[in-house]
């Protein structure tokens, strides 16, 4: 049957069962919307910026494992997707984002709303195209979403102007997709899954290091049961939080800049440093030349490129985590009683872990009245639901978070690892509401990164997503604040955030529910108010001003260098 | 250290600006570049002269590989490969000079492609170094223009690199 390219479009987003797309419209997706107007089969949401339409996409395809899509006109709402696409692009997200283009003829023309997003977005998609023919809308979409979710995921962006939007052609999608140039690993060499297997039960002071990638490529499962099985330590960063339960005594916590001072001695100490889907990232090494120096390296990655990249790997294996794990636990099925003999061998090692922790444990010193941030985030923890999902934006109250919630499950924590983007966590809750309308979504914000896309309670309130968001208000950009303060003797240039905005108001001027707390003896009632309340909800806690996140490693010194106290 | 490498990538329009920019956006330069497409039309060839020490060239190497447009890398080192390169040179050619500038081209089998009562422009081909060699004769006899195409590779033997 012969339809536009608009309808083409959406044929192939229901057929790779896409059920709910954040989208913007504008004059080069015109046909797009009005197609979608009588299209029952996606829910569309529409977010007050682009740049929180994409963050939304991605916050639900962090939250489901789904491929999120976004939509945006040309020009502007092009390159205002940017930001969103650099930051899934960073983490490793699936998504695909289409963008309209002035007609073909225009392209080049300086039209109205022109932009070459296609050359813009290149150094941060995996993958883009420009769609010149109405006939290929159904074979790119197709390799859109395959390359998305295939290997590293990461975002796809198709251009498509409007007068293939509007041009018909015949409706037929392809069964499946076959690309010479792209074909992931997903089996890890056999022969350097043995050699790991042997590595890990000649070591006497092993320690997982386990970042996103086990969460992308859902290998919680495997992860927990080999290092359970072998009683090995686990330490993850910002982006693995959630693949290993926190609450296992094998937990070493969040590693790097703002890591535990067990986790980060472990490293340091290691003979064996076994990397599950992480890339070495600079806030987890700290100085490369120190970093894990006594440790042989396994790394087990999909993307090859992440590889030896940073730091020297002793044994590379490349392939899918879930199917390399997946492998090894049966290597050891085999291996007899060596199991026995390396748990009595490491032994020692988990004893010195053990005083690590004693020593210095995670911890925060309680004040009287003054609310502390980290107690904040304790008290989500103990009054929100098990499988609560939690977004945050960027800066301490985001390392407050990782540090203080204790992530269980994968998926639960959604956080701009690598990109840091301010300005992503609301968005990114409202995705994973959108994806769970019935579980508990909580954004855990700074008043300066909520300041960066509060528009977007407008379309939490609109569309009946109730998500709590929590604002840790010191008024100040508390992370470089932070580092001012340490490093730039005190000299807060442009940190300051003084004017006292009424986050209560705001959220009644937006339809919504606004909580403020500024004791501590405050903070459980509010918290509580706040869930029992229906629709979204702002819960301010007015938090001590000059709160340092702690430990940490000061940028570019070696990760046993900690500032524990300041 | 020197590295030739081959990319062997889909004929299609981006491609070259998608390779061209993994190595601009991270600040290493291409020596030179050149690129047209193969016996099988859906595929082009190009192939990158650069610079960098292992560890580079292995980034780049795999981050090549890693676009969705690159069928197969090859970084070649010496010895497994012929380079060639063709340069159009024009030079200022006037009384006795001209008969030592068509000296020199003879001695490089190089041809003359344009003549003027004061200039001549050759076409000169050969290994990147021969180019180097016969430049470094003319340009004492007065250098006016210079193009050079950058080196294409091919691996020695009989095995050939298919898409």
């Amino acid at each position: 049957m012969k339809m536009t390219g608009a309808r083409i479009l959406l044929e192939c987003l229901k057929r790779e069962g896409v059920d709910t797309v954040f989208g913007y419209p504008g004059g080069t997706v015109i046909n797009l919307y009005d197609e979608l107007f009588s299209f029952k089969d996606i829910r569309h949401i529409l977010p007050r910026h682009e740049q929180a339409g994409v963050h939304a996409a991605d916050g639900f395809a962090r939250a489901t494992g789904r491929v999120g899509v976004a939509i945006a006109t040309s020009g502007p709402g092009a390159t205002n997707t940017v930001t969103g696409i650099a930051t899934a692009y960073m983490d490793s997200i699936p998504l695909v984002v289409i963008t309209g283009q002035v007609p073909t003829a225009l392209i080049g023309n300086d039209a109205f709303q022109e932009v070459d997003i296609i050359g813009i977005t290149r150094p941060c998609t995996k993958h883009n195209f420009l769609v010149k023919d109405v006939k290929d809308i159904a074979t790119i979409i197709k390799k859109a979403f395959y390359i998305a979710r295939t290997g590293r995921p990461g975002p796809v962006l198709v251009d498509l102007p409007k007068d293939v939007q509007i041009a018909t052609a015949e409706f037929e999608y392809p069964e499946a997709i076959e690309l010479r140039s792209y074909k992931p690993t997903v089996e890890g060499h056999p022969k350097q899954i043995e050699k790991a297997v042997s590595m890990l039960l000649a070591a006497k002071k092993p320690v997982m290091y386990v970042g996103g990638g086990a969460i992308s490529g859902d290998a919680a499962g495997e992860l927990t049961a080999l290092a359970t099985r072998l009683h090995i330590p686990v330490t993850t960063t910002l982006m693995g939080l959630g693949s290993f339960p926190e609450d296992n005594p094998l937990s070493l916590k969040l590693l790097g800049m703002h890591g535990t001072y067990f986790a980060n001695m472990a490293v340091t100490n290691c003979d064996l440093l076994v990397a599950v889907g992480a890339r070495f990232d600079d806030r987890v090494t700290g100085k490369i030349a120190t970093f894990a120096p006594h440790a042989k390296i396994i790394h087990m990655d999909v993307d090859p490129t992440s590889i030896r990249k940073n730091v020297r790997v002793d044994l590379p294996i490349v392939g899918q985590v879930k199917e390399v794990l997946g492998r090894m636990l049966k290597s050891l099925d085999e291996s007899g009683d060596k199991v026995a003999a390396f748990h009595t061998a490491i032994e020692p090692w988990l004893a010195e872990i053990e005083g690590w922790k004693q020593k210095h444990p995670i911890t925060y010193k309680q004040a009287s009245t003054v609310i502390k941030p980290q107690f904040v985030i304790q008290k989500l923890r103990e009054l929100s639901d098990p499988d609560a999902i939690v977004a945050t934006d960027v800066g301490q109250h985001q390392m407050w978070t990782a540090q203080f919630f204790g992530f269980r499950e994968p998926r639960t924590l959604l956080s701009s690892g690598g990109l840091g983007t301010m300005g992503f966590g609301l968005p990114a809750a409202m995705g994973a509401q959108a994806a769970f309308p019935n579980r508990q979504v909580i954004a855990v914000c700074g008043d300066g990164g909520f300041q960066m896309n509060l528009q977007e309670v407008a379309t939490l309130v609109q569309n009946r997503l109730p998500v709590k968001i929590v604002i840790l208000n010191n008024n100040f950009l508390g992370m470089v604040r932070q580092w001012q303060e340490l490093f730039f003797d005190k000299r807060y240039s442009q940190t300051c955030m003084e004017l006292p905005i009424d986050f209560i108001k705001l959220a009644e001027a937006f339809g919504a529910k606004g909580f403020q707390a500024t004791k501590s003896d405050e903070v459980e009632a509010t918290i509580k108010k706040a869930f029992e309340t229906p629709g979204p909800v702002i819960m301010e806690f007015k938090i001590a001003r000059e709160e340092k996140v702690l430990p940490m490693v000061p940028a570019g010194a070696s990760l046993n260098e900690m500032v524990l106290n300041a | 250290m020197r590295h030739t490498i081959t990319v062997l990538v889909e004929n299609e329009f981006g491609v070259l600006s998608r390779v061209a920019g993994l190595f601009s956006g991270r600040g290493f330069n291409i020596d030179s570049l050149s690129v047209a497409p193969t016996n099988d039309e859906t595929i082009s060839r190009m192939t990158i002269v650069t610079r960098g020490d292992d560890q580079i060239l292995e980034q780049i190497s795999k981050q090549l590989n890693k676009l969705i447009d690159v069928i197969k890398v090859i970084d070649f080192t010496d010895g497994e490969v012929v380079e060639r390169e063709m340069a159009l040179i024009k030079v200022t050619a006037e009384d006795s000079a001209r008969a030592e500038v068509l000296r020199i081209a003879d001695i490089f089998r190089a041809k003359i492609i344009d003549v003027t009562p004061k200039s001549f422009t050759i076409e000169a081909t050969g290994a990147p170094a021969k180019i180097d060699a016969i430049l470094e004769l003319l340009r004492p006899l007065g250098l006016k223009e210079l193009v050079r195409t950058g080196p294409v590779a091919i691996g020695r033997g009989a095995k050939a690199l298919k898409g």
